[in-house]
């Protein structure tokens, strides 16, 4: 199998820091918008940060919103990040915005106290609630780092991995088949994300 | 549970890492690289990178070392000094950096907030703001000033409405810096922190002097912010970010105590 890492640009925030971390693990990276690329792709990363309606809309502009589909059905591994674990999902509550539905579920935001600082910034455990290979050599609660105002609800509770708490758990990280996806960002949680990372490449469904 | 931060502060000017005290008598501290490679493998939560006054010629040093420092480190870290557009604000966000600080710049036009955030989200969007007790007035009424020009020059801004206004145009984050604790490693200006900290729902991170665990703990906790700067407590050597990790979780706060 191909070493090279595809990484979806859909103008969701800035690809630099992915691209980094995935060369520091020995691999290397191919940043594009191209469907084509996508759908013939070996390993898929689709990160983003941003609001789920842009995100929605330049997805289907591009044409990537069935090539992404069209990856997940031929089972070689997808890796959500953040936005990109939140828009697999069948609809999100930012914007009333339909998503991709890899998995079933919704997006919802974050309930928390009036005075409560939102989003939800910052370096927070995750409880790993069931095994997956990206949990492989990573200890049950360590830390990751969140940046979010929305989080996913999937439908089914089976399809979670990984909670997390903010006034309330959340599902931080989801898995179906060979689809995961967390809401942290593992390539910005230093050495243990870089390990979930290592494993997602390591990951053969 | 979401643990309180912790950020070293580097001053960059020229390629070399720099501190000052009151924005006077900056000397050389090291290579702003290394450092900010040690102070990850130490655990730091987050770094930021202020160019200190380098010429508009001198830019190119300082995304070479954002380059560097993002090849090397995977955990959050912004930048700042200097960025007047959302072309600059790219340049860095592209060679790395995953936040943006904005001071003066934010002040003369705040519709730099509002492009910055709708270009690269809130989360990109720290502002910068430097506070210094003035006395309260009709036109200052919470009694601090927002001071810019390298903390020079009196804003004619309350804090207190700065700090809503920049929340409400799209600001991510707002670090405040107290220009009268500031280098004196005295503690945190507790009381202005805590207003801010009140006064919008965004995080809020203290700046301006720490010079000792004790005083993190004191502004992270009755000075309600979210993550505490610091810059010479570990740049001289004189503590280490483990032990002062340590002694936070030690008197009661969250802290990261793994990585």
């Amino acid at each position: 199998m191909s070493d090279q890492v595809t990484i979806v640009d859909y103008h969701a925030g800035n690809l630099t820091s992915v691209r980094l971390a995935v060369e520091k693990l020995g691999r290397t990276a191919n940043i594009t918008s191209d469907a084509d690329e996508v759908r013939s792709a070996s390993r898929l990363i689709f990160p983003g940060v941003g609001a789920a309606g842009a995100a929605m809309s330049t997805l289907e502009a591009l044409d990537l919103h069935a090539a992404i589909s069209d990856y997940a059905a031929t089972g070689r591994p997808l890796l959500g990040i953040c936005l990109g674990a939140q828009v697999i999902l069948e609809h999100s509550d930012e914007g009333d915005t339909p998503c991709l539905a890899l998995i079933e579920g919704r997006v919802v935001r974050l309930q928390v106290p009036e005075a409560a600082k939102v989003p939800h910034m910052g370096w927070n455990g995750v409880e790993q609630v069931r095994d997956h290979p990206i949990w492989a050599g990573v200890e049950d609660g360590s830390p990751f780092y969140f940046v979010h105002s929305y989080a996913p609800a999937p439908g089914e509770e089976s399809v979670a991995i990984g909670l997390t708490d903010y006034y309330g758990r959340f599902v931080s990280a989801l898995a179906r088949d060979n689809v995961v996806a967390c809401q942290f960002h593992p390539e910005r949680s230093g050495r243990i994300g870089l390990k979930v990372l290592d494993n997602f490449l390591r990951w053969n469904p | 549970m979401l643990t309180k931060r912790l950020i070293v502060c580097l001053d960059v000017r020229e390629g070399k890492t720099t501190k000052g005290v009151k924005f006077q008598d900056n000397i050389d501290v090291g290579d702003p690289v290394e450092m900010a490679q040690r102070y990850y493998e130490e655990g730091v939560d987050e770094l930021v990178f202020y160019d200190i006054g380098a010429s508009p010629a001198k830019k190119d040093i300082l995304m070479d070392v954002v380059r560097r420092v993002a090849a090397r480190i995977f955990i959050p870290f912004a930048v700042g000094g200097g960025l007047r557009t959302t072309t600059d604000m790219r340049r860095v966000l592209l060679a790395g950096a995953d936040k943006v600080s904005i001071d003066t710049a934010a002040v003369r036009n705040p519709n730099l907030i509002v492009d910055g955030a709708a270009q690269f989200g809130s989360q990109c969007i720290v502002l910068g703001m430097q506070a210094k007790r003035v006395g309260r007035s009709e036109a200052v009424p919470s009694g601090y000033e927002v001071y810019v020009e390298g903390a020079r020059v009196a804003a004619g801004l309350d804090v207190l409405r700065w700090a809503r206004q920049a929340e409400a145009l799209g600001a991510g984050e707002i670090c405040l810096n107290s220009i009268d604790a500031d280098g004196t490693e005295g503690g945190y200006e507790l009381e202005v922190t805590r207003m801010i900290g009140e006064a919008v729902r965004i995080p809020v991170i203290a700046s301006g002097g720490a010079g000792e665990p004790e005083h993190l703990r004191q502004v992270l906790t009755e000075g309600k912010a979210d993550a505490a700067l610091i810059a010479s407590m570990v740049h001289f050597g004189k503590y280490s970010i483990p032990e002062i990790k340590r002694s936070l979780a030690r008197s009661g706060v969250p802290v990261r105590l793994t990585w």
